[in-house]
Protein backbone atom coordinates (compact mmCIF):
# COMPACT_ATOMS: atom_id res chain seq x y z
CA UNK A 1 0.00 0.00 0.00
CA UNK A 2 2.97 2.66 1.23
CA UNK A 3 4.67 1.96 -2.30
CA UNK A 4 1.54 2.49 -4.87
CA UNK A 5 0.40 5.56 -3.05
CA UNK A 6 4.38 7.09 -3.05
CA UNK A 7 4.25 5.98 -6.52
CA UNK A 8 1.19 7.93 -7.63
CA UNK A 9 2.56 11.11 -5.26
CA UNK A 10 5.80 10.84 -7.26
CA UNK A 11 3.41 10.64 -10.36
CA UNK A 12 1.51 13.44 -9.89
CA UNK A 13 4.42 15.80 -9.12
CA UNK A 14 5.87 14.91 -12.47
CA UNK A 15 5.23 17.76 -14.74
CA UNK A 16 7.86 16.49 -17.49
CA UNK A 17 8.80 13.00 -18.34
CA UNK A 18 11.09 12.24 -21.04
CA UNK A 19 11.78 8.54 -21.74
CA UNK A 20 14.48 7.17 -24.05
CA UNK A 21 14.45 9.88 -26.45
CA UNK A 22 16.04 9.57 -29.46
CA UNK A 23 17.11 11.85 -32.23
CA UNK A 24 19.41 11.90 -35.49
CA UNK A 25 20.16 14.69 -37.69
CA UNK A 26 21.10 12.50 -40.26
CA UNK A 27 24.04 10.22 -39.30
CA UNK A 28 24.42 12.58 -36.55
CA UNK A 29 22.94 11.12 -32.97
CA UNK A 30 21.81 14.16 -31.29
CA UNK A 31 20.13 13.11 -27.99
CA UNK A 32 21.39 9.32 -26.91
CA UNK A 33 18.52 7.77 -25.07
CA UNK A 34 17.43 10.72 -23.01
CA UNK A 35 15.77 9.60 -19.64
CA UNK A 36 14.97 13.09 -17.41
CA UNK A 37 12.09 13.67 -14.86
CA UNK A 38 10.85 17.29 -14.13
CA UNK A 39 8.88 18.63 -11.01
CA UNK A 40 6.66 20.79 -10.38
CA UNK A 41 8.15 24.27 -9.26
CA UNK A 42 11.59 22.83 -9.98
CA UNK A 43 14.08 24.77 -11.92
CA UNK A 44 17.05 23.04 -13.53
CA UNK A 45 19.72 24.17 -15.26
CA UNK A 46 21.19 22.24 -18.09
CA UNK A 47 24.57 22.98 -19.09
CA UNK A 48 27.25 21.38 -21.43
CA UNK A 49 29.44 22.27 -24.61
CA UNK A 50 28.57 23.59 -27.88
CA UNK A 51 27.05 21.17 -29.96
CA UNK A 52 26.12 18.95 -27.20
CA UNK A 53 22.32 18.95 -27.96
CA UNK A 54 20.95 21.35 -25.45
CA UNK A 55 19.19 23.38 -27.80
CA UNK A 56 17.72 19.62 -29.71
CA UNK A 57 16.22 18.91 -26.00
CA UNK A 58 15.07 22.32 -25.70
CA UNK A 59 12.93 22.05 -28.81
CA UNK A 60 12.41 18.18 -28.61
CA UNK A 61 10.62 18.86 -25.36
CA UNK A 62 7.93 21.15 -27.09
CA UNK A 63 8.11 19.30 -30.47
CA UNK A 64 9.43 22.44 -32.63
CA UNK A 65 11.79 19.45 -33.43
CA UNK A 66 10.28 15.64 -34.25
CA UNK A 67 11.86 12.87 -32.00
CA UNK A 68 13.13 9.79 -34.15
CA UNK A 69 11.62 7.37 -30.97
CA UNK A 70 11.06 7.76 -27.23
CA UNK A 71 8.14 9.59 -25.21
CA UNK A 72 7.97 13.55 -24.10
CA UNK A 73 5.04 13.89 -21.42
CA UNK A 74 3.91 17.16 -20.53
CA UNK A 75 1.53 16.77 -16.99
CA UNK A 76 1.25 12.88 -17.58
CA UNK A 77 0.16 13.63 -21.34
CA UNK A 78 2.04 12.42 -24.06
CA UNK A 79 2.46 14.75 -26.92
CA UNK A 80 0.92 14.24 -29.82
CA UNK A 81 2.25 14.12 -33.22
CA UNK A 82 1.92 17.54 -35.86
CA UNK A 83 -1.85 18.79 -35.74
CA UNK A 84 -4.31 20.99 -33.84
CA UNK A 85 -3.30 18.84 -30.54
CA UNK A 86 -0.04 19.61 -30.55
CA UNK A 87 0.01 22.87 -30.97
CA UNK A 88 -2.85 23.38 -27.64
CA UNK A 89 -0.51 20.99 -25.85
CA UNK A 90 2.26 22.98 -26.84
CA UNK A 91 0.96 26.39 -26.01
CA UNK A 92 1.43 25.09 -22.39
CA UNK A 93 5.40 25.08 -23.19
CA UNK A 94 6.57 28.17 -23.26
CA UNK A 95 10.01 29.27 -24.80
CA UNK A 96 12.40 31.86 -24.67
CA UNK A 97 14.74 31.93 -27.16
CA UNK A 98 18.56 33.35 -27.82
CA UNK A 99 17.46 35.41 -30.26
CA UNK A 100 14.28 36.51 -28.94
CA UNK A 101 12.62 36.18 -32.21
CA UNK A 102 10.16 38.88 -31.64
CA UNK A 103 7.57 39.16 -33.98
CA UNK A 104 8.83 42.94 -35.17
CA UNK A 105 5.83 43.91 -37.06
CA UNK A 106 4.12 44.08 -33.57
CA UNK A 107 4.62 46.36 -30.53
CA UNK A 108 5.50 44.87 -27.84
CA UNK A 109 2.02 44.82 -26.18
CA UNK A 110 1.14 42.86 -29.52
CA UNK A 111 3.43 40.18 -29.46
CA UNK A 112 2.34 39.48 -25.04
CA UNK A 113 -1.44 39.40 -26.18
CA UNK A 114 -1.07 37.42 -29.56
CA UNK A 115 -0.82 33.68 -27.90
CA UNK A 116 -3.73 34.73 -25.44
CA UNK A 117 -6.40 36.47 -28.06
CA UNK A 118 -5.46 33.66 -31.02
CA UNK A 119 -5.13 30.41 -29.27
CA UNK A 120 -6.66 31.27 -26.28
CA UNK A 121 -9.49 32.84 -27.16
CA UNK A 122 -9.32 35.85 -24.52
CA UNK A 123 -11.04 38.84 -25.58
CA UNK A 124 -9.13 41.55 -26.75
CA UNK A 125 -9.44 44.23 -23.50
CA UNK A 126 -8.92 41.50 -21.19
CA UNK A 127 -5.63 40.00 -22.99
CA UNK A 128 -4.30 43.83 -23.11
CA UNK A 129 -5.01 44.21 -19.47
CA UNK A 130 -2.71 41.37 -18.33
CA UNK A 131 -0.36 42.13 -21.02
CA UNK A 132 0.14 45.08 -19.46
CA UNK A 133 0.47 43.33 -15.72
CA UNK A 134 3.31 40.99 -17.63
CA UNK A 135 5.10 43.92 -19.26
CA UNK A 136 4.94 45.73 -15.84
CA UNK A 137 6.14 42.65 -13.69
CA UNK A 138 9.32 42.59 -16.78
CA UNK A 139 9.85 45.99 -15.72
CA UNK A 140 8.78 47.19 -19.20
CA UNK A 141 5.34 49.19 -18.65
CA UNK A 142 6.14 52.17 -20.44
CA UNK A 143 7.57 50.04 -23.38
CA UNK A 144 3.76 48.69 -23.94
CA UNK A 145 3.75 50.55 -27.64
CA UNK A 146 7.60 50.21 -28.98
CA UNK A 147 8.55 48.49 -31.77
CA UNK A 148 11.10 45.05 -30.43
CA UNK A 149 13.64 47.48 -32.93
CA UNK A 150 13.06 50.06 -30.58
CA UNK A 151 13.79 48.47 -28.07
CA UNK A 152 17.61 46.90 -26.14
CA UNK A 153 18.46 43.60 -26.42
CA UNK A 154 17.75 43.01 -22.70
CA UNK A 155 14.85 44.83 -22.87
CA UNK A 156 13.10 42.40 -26.43
CA UNK A 157 14.32 39.61 -24.23
CA UNK A 158 11.96 40.23 -21.56
CA UNK A 159 9.05 41.22 -23.40
CA UNK A 160 10.10 37.68 -24.73
CA UNK A 161 9.77 36.43 -21.50
CA UNK A 162 6.75 38.40 -21.08
CA UNK A 163 4.97 37.07 -24.18
CA UNK A 164 5.46 33.65 -22.98
CA UNK A 165 4.16 34.12 -19.06
CA UNK A 166 1.62 35.35 -20.97
CA UNK A 167 0.38 32.01 -22.34
CA UNK A 168 0.00 31.18 -18.54
CA UNK A 169 2.53 27.64 -19.27
CA UNK A 170 3.17 24.78 -17.01
CA UNK A 171 6.63 24.70 -18.05
CA UNK A 172 8.85 27.42 -19.33
CA UNK A 173 12.05 26.66 -21.62
CA UNK A 174 14.90 28.85 -22.03
CA UNK A 175 17.32 28.20 -24.62
CA UNK A 176 20.60 30.39 -23.73
CA UNK A 177 18.45 33.56 -22.95
CA UNK A 178 21.36 35.70 -21.96
CA UNK A 179 23.94 34.99 -24.61
CA UNK A 180 22.98 37.22 -27.28
CA UNK A 181 22.89 39.74 -25.10
CA UNK A 182 25.84 42.74 -24.01
CA UNK A 183 26.66 42.10 -20.40
CA UNK A 184 25.34 44.92 -18.73
CA UNK A 185 21.70 43.39 -20.17
CA UNK A 186 22.38 40.11 -18.40
CA UNK A 187 21.55 40.77 -14.89
CA UNK A 188 18.19 42.75 -15.83
CA UNK A 189 17.07 38.92 -17.67
CA UNK A 190 18.68 37.47 -15.10
CA UNK A 191 16.48 39.03 -12.11
CA UNK A 192 13.28 38.27 -13.81
CA UNK A 193 14.22 34.69 -14.24
CA UNK A 194 15.57 34.46 -10.60
CA UNK A 195 11.78 36.51 -9.45
CA UNK A 196 10.05 33.45 -12.12
CA UNK A 197 12.02 30.38 -10.04
CA UNK A 198 10.95 32.23 -6.95
CA UNK A 199 7.06 32.44 -8.00
CA UNK A 200 7.08 28.32 -8.31
CA UNK A 201 7.39 28.37 -11.98
CA UNK A 202 8.63 25.20 -13.38
CA UNK A 203 11.72 26.17 -15.60
CA UNK A 204 14.24 24.29 -17.88
CA UNK A 205 17.28 26.70 -18.89
CA UNK A 206 20.31 26.33 -20.93
CA UNK A 207 22.46 28.38 -19.50
CA UNK A 208 26.12 28.83 -18.68
CA UNK A 209 25.34 31.55 -16.05
CA UNK A 210 26.63 29.93 -12.70
CA UNK A 211 25.48 32.61 -10.72
CA UNK A 212 21.82 31.92 -12.03
CA UNK A 213 22.24 28.08 -11.50
CA UNK A 214 23.87 28.61 -7.96
CA UNK A 215 21.22 31.22 -6.59
CA UNK A 216 17.79 29.74 -8.30
CA UNK A 217 18.64 26.15 -9.96
CA UNK A 218 17.20 22.91 -7.87
CA UNK A 219 19.89 20.67 -10.37
CA UNK A 220 22.45 21.20 -12.91
CA UNK A 221 22.06 18.51 -15.77
CA UNK A 222 25.05 18.21 -17.80
CA UNK A 223 24.72 17.09 -21.48
CA UNK A 224 28.31 16.02 -23.55
CA UNK A 225 27.83 14.49 -27.01
CA UNK A 226 23.72 14.01 -26.75
CA UNK A 227 23.91 12.22 -23.26
CA UNK A 228 23.37 13.52 -19.68
CA UNK A 229 26.37 12.58 -18.62
CA UNK A 230 25.49 13.95 -14.43
CA UNK A 231 22.68 15.60 -12.72
CA UNK A 232 23.27 17.24 -9.34
CA UNK A 233 22.69 20.10 -7.46
CA UNK A 234 24.34 23.30 -8.27
CA UNK A 235 26.51 23.05 -5.49
CA UNK A 236 27.95 19.58 -5.86
CA UNK A 237 28.10 20.03 -9.60
CA UNK A 238 30.13 23.56 -9.67
CA UNK A 239 32.40 22.26 -6.70
CA UNK A 240 32.37 18.35 -6.78
CA UNK A 241 32.05 17.71 -10.40
CA UNK A 242 32.06 13.43 -10.42
CA UNK A 243 32.78 13.00 -14.06
CA UNK A 244 35.56 13.27 -15.95
CA UNK A 245 33.53 15.47 -18.77
CA UNK A 246 32.37 17.53 -16.47
CA UNK A 247 35.84 18.04 -14.65
CA UNK A 248 37.11 19.15 -17.78
CA UNK A 249 34.36 21.35 -19.15
CA UNK A 250 34.16 23.29 -16.00
CA UNK A 251 37.72 23.72 -16.34
CA UNK A 252 37.69 25.08 -19.68
CA UNK A 253 34.64 27.63 -18.80
CA UNK A 254 36.06 28.67 -15.36
CA UNK A 255 39.58 29.45 -16.65
CA UNK A 256 37.96 32.56 -18.63
CA UNK B 1 -5.33 66.96 -82.18
CA UNK B 2 -8.85 68.03 -82.25
CA UNK B 3 -9.91 64.77 -83.56
CA UNK B 4 -8.55 63.20 -79.75
CA UNK B 5 -10.54 66.18 -78.07
CA UNK B 6 -13.24 65.21 -80.01
CA UNK B 7 -13.08 61.48 -78.97
CA UNK B 8 -12.35 61.68 -75.59
CA UNK B 9 -15.55 60.19 -74.26
CA UNK B 10 -15.24 57.45 -75.82
CA UNK B 11 -10.76 57.25 -75.43
CA UNK B 12 -11.82 57.91 -71.57
CA UNK B 13 -13.93 55.07 -71.81
CA UNK B 14 -11.77 52.66 -73.34
CA UNK B 15 -9.57 53.88 -70.31
CA UNK B 16 -12.13 53.08 -67.67
CA UNK B 17 -12.27 49.31 -69.53
CA UNK B 18 -8.32 49.21 -68.70
CA UNK B 19 -8.92 50.47 -65.18
CA UNK B 20 -11.57 47.98 -64.45
CA UNK B 21 -9.65 45.32 -66.48
CA UNK B 22 -6.64 45.80 -64.52
CA UNK B 23 -8.47 46.39 -60.89
CA UNK B 24 -10.64 43.07 -61.00
CA UNK B 25 -7.69 40.83 -62.34
CA UNK B 26 -5.09 42.58 -59.99
CA UNK B 27 -7.56 41.67 -56.59
CA UNK B 28 -8.22 38.39 -57.64
CA UNK B 29 -4.50 37.79 -58.76
CA UNK B 30 -3.55 39.04 -55.40
CA UNK B 31 -5.78 36.43 -53.42
CA UNK B 32 -4.73 33.46 -55.88
CA UNK B 33 -1.04 34.25 -56.24
CA UNK B 34 -0.88 34.02 -52.25
CA UNK B 35 -2.94 30.84 -52.03
CA UNK B 36 -0.36 29.51 -54.93
CA UNK B 37 2.38 31.00 -52.46
CA UNK B 38 1.21 29.56 -49.32
CA UNK B 39 0.93 26.11 -51.59
CA UNK B 40 4.58 26.30 -52.40
CA UNK B 41 5.28 26.71 -48.38
CA UNK B 42 3.00 24.33 -46.84
CA UNK B 43 4.25 20.98 -45.42
CA UNK B 44 1.98 18.89 -48.05
CA UNK B 45 4.42 17.60 -50.50
CA UNK B 46 1.39 16.96 -53.41
CA UNK B 47 -0.05 20.99 -52.41
CA UNK B 48 4.01 22.45 -52.57
CA UNK B 49 4.04 20.12 -56.10
CA UNK B 50 0.99 21.82 -57.66
CA UNK B 51 2.09 25.00 -57.07
CA UNK B 52 5.47 24.49 -58.32
CA UNK B 53 3.84 23.03 -61.39
CA UNK B 54 1.16 25.90 -61.82
CA UNK B 55 4.32 28.28 -61.44
CA UNK B 56 6.31 26.51 -64.02
CA UNK B 57 3.98 26.47 -66.93
CA UNK B 58 1.99 29.47 -66.38
CA UNK B 59 4.87 31.71 -66.03
CA UNK B 60 6.89 30.17 -69.02
CA UNK B 61 3.60 30.59 -70.97
CA UNK B 62 3.43 33.64 -73.31
CA UNK B 63 0.24 35.77 -72.32
CA UNK B 64 -1.70 35.72 -75.84
CA UNK B 65 -1.80 31.98 -75.57
CA UNK B 66 -3.02 32.18 -72.13
CA UNK B 67 -5.78 34.61 -73.96
CA UNK B 68 -6.54 32.20 -76.45
CA UNK B 69 -6.82 29.36 -73.89
CA UNK B 70 -9.24 31.69 -72.00
CA UNK B 71 -11.45 33.04 -74.76
CA UNK B 72 -11.67 30.28 -77.45
CA UNK B 73 -10.54 27.17 -74.96
CA UNK B 74 -13.44 27.58 -72.46
CA UNK B 75 -16.53 28.07 -74.85
CA UNK B 76 -15.67 25.11 -76.15
CA UNK B 77 -15.65 23.25 -72.64
CA UNK B 78 -19.46 24.91 -72.51
CA UNK B 79 -17.95 27.73 -70.59
CA UNK B 80 -19.73 30.55 -72.39
CA UNK B 81 -18.91 34.24 -70.75
CA UNK B 82 -18.33 38.01 -71.68
CA UNK B 83 -14.99 38.63 -73.23
CA UNK B 84 -14.25 40.91 -70.13
CA UNK B 85 -14.79 38.25 -68.08
CA UNK B 86 -12.75 35.69 -69.97
CA UNK B 87 -10.39 38.78 -70.38
CA UNK B 88 -10.40 38.93 -66.49
CA UNK B 89 -9.66 34.97 -66.13
CA UNK B 90 -6.52 35.35 -68.41
CA UNK B 91 -4.78 38.26 -66.88
CA UNK B 92 -5.65 36.33 -63.29
CA UNK B 93 -4.38 33.01 -64.40
CA UNK B 94 -1.29 34.82 -65.70
CA UNK B 95 -0.34 37.83 -63.21
CA UNK B 96 -1.01 35.29 -59.91
CA UNK B 97 2.35 33.22 -61.13
CA UNK B 98 3.86 36.18 -60.60
CA UNK B 99 2.30 37.11 -57.84
CA UNK B 100 2.91 33.83 -56.73
CA UNK B 101 6.76 33.97 -56.93
CA UNK B 102 7.19 37.84 -55.46
CA UNK B 103 4.83 36.83 -51.97
CA UNK B 104 7.03 33.51 -51.65
CA UNK B 105 10.16 35.74 -51.99
CA UNK B 106 8.64 37.48 -49.14
CA UNK B 107 7.45 34.62 -46.99
CA UNK B 108 10.96 33.08 -47.67
CA UNK B 109 12.52 36.98 -46.01
CA UNK B 110 10.17 36.52 -42.55
CA UNK B 111 12.87 34.93 -40.11
CA UNK B 112 12.89 31.44 -38.89
CA UNK B 113 13.18 32.26 -35.67
CA UNK B 114 9.69 34.20 -35.87
CA UNK B 115 7.45 31.76 -37.28
CA UNK B 116 9.23 29.43 -34.41
CA UNK B 117 8.00 31.53 -31.67
CA UNK B 118 4.97 31.48 -33.02
CA UNK B 119 4.44 27.77 -33.15
CA UNK B 120 5.41 27.94 -29.63
CA UNK B 121 2.98 30.18 -28.81
CA UNK B 122 1.05 27.64 -29.62
CA UNK B 123 -0.34 29.20 -33.13
CA UNK B 124 -1.41 26.59 -35.54
CA UNK B 125 0.10 26.58 -39.48
CA UNK B 126 -2.85 28.60 -40.44
CA UNK B 127 -2.59 31.53 -37.80
CA UNK B 128 1.60 31.57 -38.07
CA UNK B 129 0.75 32.81 -41.43
CA UNK B 130 -1.98 34.80 -41.31
CA UNK B 131 -0.69 36.50 -38.07
CA UNK B 132 3.07 36.58 -38.35
CA UNK B 133 4.53 35.66 -41.78
CA UNK B 134 2.10 37.09 -44.49
CA UNK B 135 1.94 40.86 -42.64
CA UNK B 136 6.05 40.57 -43.12
CA UNK B 137 5.76 39.08 -46.62
CA UNK B 138 3.47 41.65 -47.68
CA UNK B 139 5.17 44.85 -46.44
CA UNK B 140 8.59 42.96 -47.96
CA UNK B 141 7.54 42.69 -51.23
CA UNK B 142 5.45 45.87 -52.08
CA UNK B 143 8.19 47.02 -54.46
CA UNK B 144 8.28 44.25 -56.52
CA UNK B 145 4.64 43.83 -56.28
CA UNK B 146 4.21 47.07 -57.83
CA UNK B 147 5.92 46.29 -60.58
CA UNK B 148 4.05 42.99 -61.36
CA UNK B 149 0.62 45.16 -61.32
CA UNK B 150 2.28 47.76 -63.56
CA UNK B 151 3.14 44.97 -65.89
CA UNK B 152 -0.90 43.75 -65.54
CA UNK B 153 -2.35 47.22 -66.30
CA UNK B 154 -0.27 47.05 -69.91
CA UNK B 155 -0.92 43.45 -70.29
CA UNK B 156 -5.06 44.24 -70.26
CA UNK B 157 -3.92 45.89 -73.81
CA UNK B 158 -3.59 42.00 -75.13
CA UNK B 159 -7.72 42.51 -74.68
CA UNK B 160 -7.71 44.21 -77.78
CA UNK B 161 -7.28 41.26 -79.87
CA UNK B 162 -10.35 39.65 -78.10
CA UNK B 163 -12.87 41.86 -78.51
CA UNK B 164 -12.45 44.24 -75.60
CA UNK B 165 -12.87 47.58 -76.16
CA UNK B 166 -10.31 48.52 -73.80
CA UNK B 167 -7.96 51.69 -74.49
CA UNK B 168 -5.19 50.29 -76.78
CA UNK B 169 -8.51 48.38 -78.98
CA UNK B 170 -10.47 52.26 -79.03
CA UNK B 171 -7.24 53.61 -80.42
CA UNK B 172 -6.84 51.14 -83.25
CA UNK B 173 -10.25 52.06 -83.80
CA UNK B 174 -10.22 55.81 -83.99
CA UNK B 175 -7.20 55.42 -85.81
CA UNK B 176 -8.91 53.63 -88.41
CA UNK B 177 -11.64 56.81 -88.67
CA UNK B 178 -9.11 59.47 -89.41
CA UNK B 179 -5.84 58.00 -90.17
CA UNK B 180 -4.04 61.71 -89.57
CA UNK B 181 -4.66 61.62 -86.21
CA UNK B 182 -2.34 58.34 -85.49
CA UNK B 183 0.20 60.43 -83.76
CA UNK B 184 -1.86 62.12 -80.98
CA UNK B 185 -3.71 59.35 -80.20
CA UNK B 186 -0.42 57.41 -79.57
CA UNK B 187 0.50 60.03 -77.36
CA UNK B 188 -3.15 60.45 -75.37
CA UNK B 189 -3.21 56.64 -75.18
CA UNK B 190 0.69 56.33 -74.09
CA UNK B 191 0.16 59.21 -71.59
CA UNK B 192 -3.26 57.67 -70.56
CA UNK B 193 -1.10 54.35 -69.56
CA UNK B 194 1.94 56.81 -67.88
CA UNK B 195 -0.85 57.99 -65.81
CA UNK B 196 -2.34 55.04 -64.72
CA UNK B 197 0.71 53.02 -63.88
CA UNK B 198 2.23 56.52 -62.07
CA UNK B 199 -0.90 56.39 -59.99
CA UNK B 200 -0.44 52.74 -59.17
CA UNK B 201 3.20 53.64 -58.27
CA UNK B 202 2.65 56.29 -56.38
CA UNK B 203 -0.34 54.87 -54.56
CA UNK B 204 1.83 51.75 -53.75
CA UNK B 205 4.90 53.80 -52.20
CA UNK B 206 2.70 55.54 -49.89
CA UNK B 207 1.35 51.91 -48.68
CA UNK B 208 4.86 50.94 -48.12
CA UNK B 209 5.65 54.24 -46.25
CA UNK B 210 2.64 53.56 -44.02
CA UNK B 211 2.95 50.03 -42.79
CA UNK B 212 6.89 49.68 -42.73
CA UNK B 213 8.19 48.75 -39.87
CA UNK B 214 11.10 50.21 -37.77
CA UNK B 215 13.96 48.66 -37.97
N1 LIG C 1 18.59 21.26 -38.09
C1 LIG C 1 19.76 20.59 -37.94
N2 LIG C 1 20.24 19.83 -38.94
C2 LIG C 1 21.38 19.13 -38.81
N3 LIG C 1 22.14 19.14 -37.70
C3 LIG C 1 21.72 19.89 -36.67
C4 LIG C 1 20.52 20.66 -36.74
N4 LIG C 1 20.35 21.30 -35.56
C5 LIG C 1 21.42 20.95 -34.80
N5 LIG C 1 22.24 20.10 -35.44
C6 LIG C 1 23.47 19.50 -34.91
O1 LIG C 1 23.12 18.77 -33.75
C7 LIG C 1 24.11 18.93 -32.75
C8 LIG C 1 23.48 19.44 -31.48
O2 LIG C 1 23.04 20.77 -31.72
P1 LIG C 1 22.42 21.69 -30.60
O3 LIG C 1 22.05 22.98 -31.23
O4 LIG C 1 21.36 20.95 -29.89
O5 LIG C 1 23.65 21.90 -29.61
P2 LIG C 1 23.77 22.88 -28.39
O6 LIG C 1 24.20 22.05 -27.22
O7 LIG C 1 22.57 23.68 -28.21
O8 LIG C 1 24.99 23.80 -28.83
P3 LIG C 1 25.25 25.36 -28.54
O9 LIG C 1 25.78 25.48 -27.15
O10 LIG C 1 26.27 25.72 -29.57
O11 LIG C 1 23.95 26.08 -28.76
C9 LIG C 1 25.18 19.83 -33.32
O12 LIG C 1 26.23 19.01 -33.78
C10 LIG C 1 24.49 20.52 -34.46
O13 LIG C 1 25.40 20.80 -35.48
MG1 LIG D 1 22.09 25.74 -28.51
Amino acid sequence: MQAISDERLIGSDHLLELSNVQKHFGPLHVLKDINLTVDRGEVVVVIGPSGSGKSTLCRAINRLEPIDSGTVKVDGEPLPAEGKALARLRSDVGMVFQSFNLFSHKTALENVTLGPVKVRGLRKAEADERARELLDRVGLAEKADAMPAQLSGGQQQRVAIARALAMEPKLLLFDEPTSALDPEMISEVLDVMVELAGSGMTMIVVSHEMGFARKAAHRVVFMDEGEIVETATPADFFDNPTSRRAKSFLSKILSH
Amino acid sequence: MDFVIEQRTVILEGFWMTVRLTVLSGVLSLLFGTVLAVMRVCPIPPLRWAGAFYVTVVRNTPLTLVFVFSTFGLPRLEIRFSFVTFAIIALTVYTSSFVCEVVRSGINSVAAGEIEAARAIGLPFGQTLGQVVLPQAFRAVIPPLTSVFIALTKNTSIAVAFSVAEATSILRRLQNQDASATFPLLLTTAAGYIVLTLFLSFSFSRLERRVAVAR
